[in-house]
């Protein structure tokens, strides 16, 4: 029983560092001059990225373990942010996020998995297959725009048969393409164009970006007729959905046709293309949309939904598209987190994506605040490195039931914050850039509101 | 001179085109029912045997669903919580009855204390005793938790109240896991009486254990009868219970409007309370029965029996108690037909699609009643 309180110290002082950082980036990403905010992007990057490399008296201030660590709570953080904008800025409770995350993981894995493999399907089939799709969807849209009125499961059945028909056509393009491409990859000996470095990066971003297309595609087939039912109906439809994938995951070598995905046992040999940059730029990414969403008239909407769906009806709120647009979006989220994690991890087992374990996401949401966009980020890295970080390890030095006791642990936590602070750490407030910009947040004082603009 | 406006005529409901194609959704569902249908009937006339063999496990299955499902919409009905913990309690009523059983023997006191009783009879009353004693067990585990965990966030927001549960559910599978609580292994069960199996061809004959009964008949277990009963006896005491008992009226009247109830003079704290016990003690029961039907235990093993009752109190039509019992016995089939003539991991998937299919149907499951619109 060795316990090491100096290993402590250091850590919490690593998760504060952290939050700080958390902090100032926002912060400067909210100042106003185009000048401030670039410089601050680069030096909050700079910052961890020093801390990573450096050599700081013999060791990196970041080792590879904190690293995992950064790299899982960029992700979880992806996860949480896409699980808020459904649950806390859209009222619509779904435990559905994790399923999204784990397709998002292995699609993107799939991918730079054959790539490295020499074999560029993977890419050619989901790139043509998100496309395809997200083009059979908007047709199938414009064409259902004609029948008002229509009843959701006949607009499901439609936009199911156009997806399929897509996913049919991209894996008969793929393959022939494919074959097309492969003398590009070159031999061992002399390695092509297509196995160079800069091409195994950008198919990485392609990968993720496909992968969060896909997500979302899902989660819009998925969602469209399952936001219909009642909240607590939703997230128990949602649940399934978690399981179903879960499910698929474990027989992907049987039912599903992937052997590479080796089931049950796990994917090996994913490629680890995540660095600092990616998880860094599609984290910050994810930022800006989600604020410049949520400060806009459709995130109003969306807020509205979550309000009073009535009182938004009337409002003349089409409280359907609304709902469907944010579970959307939100699994786009969790599609690239899942990405990102999966390119870092270099190992997928289904296990990960256990329905058990995506309660996490909801947990955090709710210790960060529910719709406070920086109590999510915040959570999920603090949680992360909390849990998975110092606890794991002080625990670890202490015995070997210790990764039980973890989570014997922070259930009591979890009540004792339920019982003290109901509404999360941070309640709804925001840091810095997450604020609403100050036109939106001014609110017109007596005298400008005259009867002829009260009355329009 | 005052202008005369002539009435206007009521402007033309809008149009809606789109109303005439919900043949396409229906045709849609009617497809995947006529597949079902094709799979079924083929594999009924192939092997009707095998078939009702199924079915009969399909009905252990869902019988013991029913019992867990009944502790969730009743509180659901009454609380609006999904008391994720409810099976974990469960699972805690089948360790309970595996260290009443294995360590100390509880099931044979009454050979001790009347020797003169015949075997029959022992058997019975110590069965009986370890149920009850698990049913107690759970039923103090549960109203525990509700005093501590829930009932201090009955006026926060409901989820804060969710999350609780994912928390008190945590806790007892993590706790549990604990090498000097139940340790995290799967742990053989051992029954407190022994099984008999009967065969069915050309009448009911006893089958000798150790050897195969002939083909074609179909074979049913005293465990499969007990659950039988266990689940059709604890509905009509529910019924009872809530029908025709003072306690039962105060619960109805609790799940309709609390505010109303207590004003009317009813303690809806000490209803809510109840409920939870009731809940915990059929809970308790279903994890003995569980455990001697499928005799693997582990700390983990309430999540996923918990999740699938919880899932058939929903399609049943959830606070709705023979919607339950329905729904309870739809999940068992579908999971075993599933398993018999589709693939044993498509299970849960499968039982998830019913569920929405269900839902998409009639949004508030079969005998659930229209949510009243918000006042």
């Amino acid at each position: 029983m060795e316990f090491d309180l100096g290993f402590l110290l250091f850590s919490v002082l690593k998760i504060a560092a952290v939050l700080a950082w958390i902090y100032g980036l926002l912060w400067v990403l909210g100042q106003g001059s185009r000048a401030v905010k670039a410089a601050g992007i680069v030096l909050a990057f700079a910052v961890i990225q020093l801390a990573l490399s450096l050599p700081l008296g013999g060791a990196p201030l970041f080792n590879d373990f904190d690293q995992g660590l950064l790299f899982q709570a960029c992700a979880m953080a992806m996860v949480v942010l896409g699980l808020n904008l459904i649950y806390g800025f859209n009222g619509q409770f779904s435990l559905g996020q994790w399923g999204f995350y784990g397709i998002g993981a292995y699609a993107a894995a799939d991918v730079t998995y054959r790539w490295t493999g020499g074999d560029a399907s993977g890419l050619l089939v989901l790139g043509i297959g998100v496309l395809l799709g997200g083009a059979s969807i908007l047709g199938v849209n414009l064409l259902l725009r004609r029948f008002a009125g229509m009843p959701v499961l006949s607009a499901f059945t439609l936009y199911l048969i156009g997806s399929i028909a897509a996913g049919a056509a991209a894996v008969a393009l793929g393959a022939p393409l494919s074959h097309l491409v492969a003398p590009l990859f070159g031999t061992s000996d002399t390695p092509g164009v297509l196995s160079s470095g800069p091409a195994l990066q950008v198919v990485y971003a392609l990968a993720v970006l496909f992968a969060g297309i896909f997500a979302a595609e899902i989660s819009f087939l998925f969602g469209l007729p399952v936001l219909t039912l009642g909240s607590d109906y939703f997230g128990i439809a949602t649940l399934g959905f978690t399981i179903v994938v879960n499910t698929l995951m474990i027989n992907s070598d049987t039912i599903l046709p992937f052997p590479e995905m080796k089931g049950g046992r796990g994917m090996i040999g994913i490629p680890k293309l995540t660095t600092w940059f990616w998880a860094f730029l599609f984290l910050v990414l994810i930022l800006i949309v989600m604020r410049n969403l949520i400060h806009s008239s459709t995130g109003r909407a969306i807020m509205s939904v979550r309000e009073d769906e009535t009182a938004a009806k009337v409002m003349g709120i089409d409280v359907a598209a609304y709902k469907l647009l944010a579970f959307v979006v939100g699994s786009f989220f969790a599609g690239i987190g899942g990405g990102v994690y999966a390119h870092f991890i270099g190992f997928l087992s289904p296990g990960t994506f256990d329905f058990l374990v995506g309660f996490n996401p909801l947990i955090i949401v709710v210790f960060g605040g529910l719709g406070s966009m920086s109590g999510s980020v915040a959570a999920s890295f603090g949680w992360i490195f909390f849990l998975e970080g110092l606890l794991r390890v002080i625990l670890g030095q202490m015995g070997t039931e210790a990764p039980t006791w973890r989570f014997v642990l922070y259930p009591i936590a979890l009540l004792l914050l339920m019982l003290v602070r109901p509404q999360g750490l941070l309640g709804r407030t925001e840091w810095g850039f997450l604020r609403a910009p100050e036109t939106a947040r001014r609110t017109p004082s007596a005298s400008e509101i005259t009867p002829a603009s009260a009355g329009r | 001179m005052p202008e005369i406006s002539t009435p206007q005529r009521p402007a033309a409901p809008p149009r809606r085109p789109g109303a005439r194609l919900a043949w396409i959704g229906r045709g849609f569902l009617a497809l995947l029912a006529t597949l079902a249908v094709i799979i079924l009937a083929r594999n009924l006339i192939q092997d009707p045997p095998l078939f009702i063999q199924i079915v009969i496990s399909g009905l252990q299955l869902g019988f013991v669903y029913a019992l867990i499902a009944l502790g969730y919409t009743m509180v659901y009905g009454i609380v609006k919580l999904i008391n994720f913990a409810h099976g974990d309690v469960f699972m805690v009523g089948s360790f309970v009855s595996f260290y009443a059983v294995t360590r100390f023997r509880l099931h044979t006191w009454p050979a001790a204390v009347f020797p003169g009783l015949p075997g029959g009879w022992v058997v019975v009353i110590g069965a009986l005793t370890v149920m009850l004693l698990s049913m107690t067990t759970c039923v103090a585990l549960a109203v525990t938790i509700e005093r501590v965990a829930y009932k201090p966030l009955r006026d926060a927001p409901r989820i804060a109240a969710l999350i609780t549960a994912i928390g008190v559910s945590f806790f007892l599978e993590f706790f549990g896991a604990l090498n000097f609580v139940f340790s995290p292994r799967f742990i053989p069960y051992q029954r407190p009486f022994e099984v008999v199996t009967w065969y069915l061809r050309d009448g009911v004959h006893r089958l000798t254990p150790g050897t195969a009964p002939p083909d074609g008949s179909i074979t049913f277990s005293n465990i499969f009868l007990i659950i039988l009963a266990a689940s059709v006896l604890t509905q009509v005491i529910l019924q009872f219970l809530v029908r025709r008992t003072k306690i039962g009226k105060a619960m109805r009247a609790a799940s309709f409007d609390k505010p109303t109830a207590r004003l009317m003079g009813i303690n809806v704290d000490q209803v809510i309370s109840f409920t939870f016990a009731v809940g915990a003690a059929f809970a308790g029961l279903g994890g003995v029965l569980y455990a001697i039907a499928y005799p693997s235990i582990w700390s983990q093993l309430g999540i996923l029996p918990g999740l699938k009752a919880f899932v058939a109190a929903v399609l049943g039509g959830i606070g709705s108690i023979p919607g339950a019992f329905v729904g309870a016995l739809i999940m068992g089939q579908v999971e075993a037909l599933t398993m018999g003539y589709i693939s044993t991991p498509m299970r849960d998937a499968v039982a998830f699609t019913v569920l929405i299919i269900v839902l998409l149907v009639r949004p508030t499951g079969i005998f659930g009643e229209p949510e009243k619109e918000k006042a």
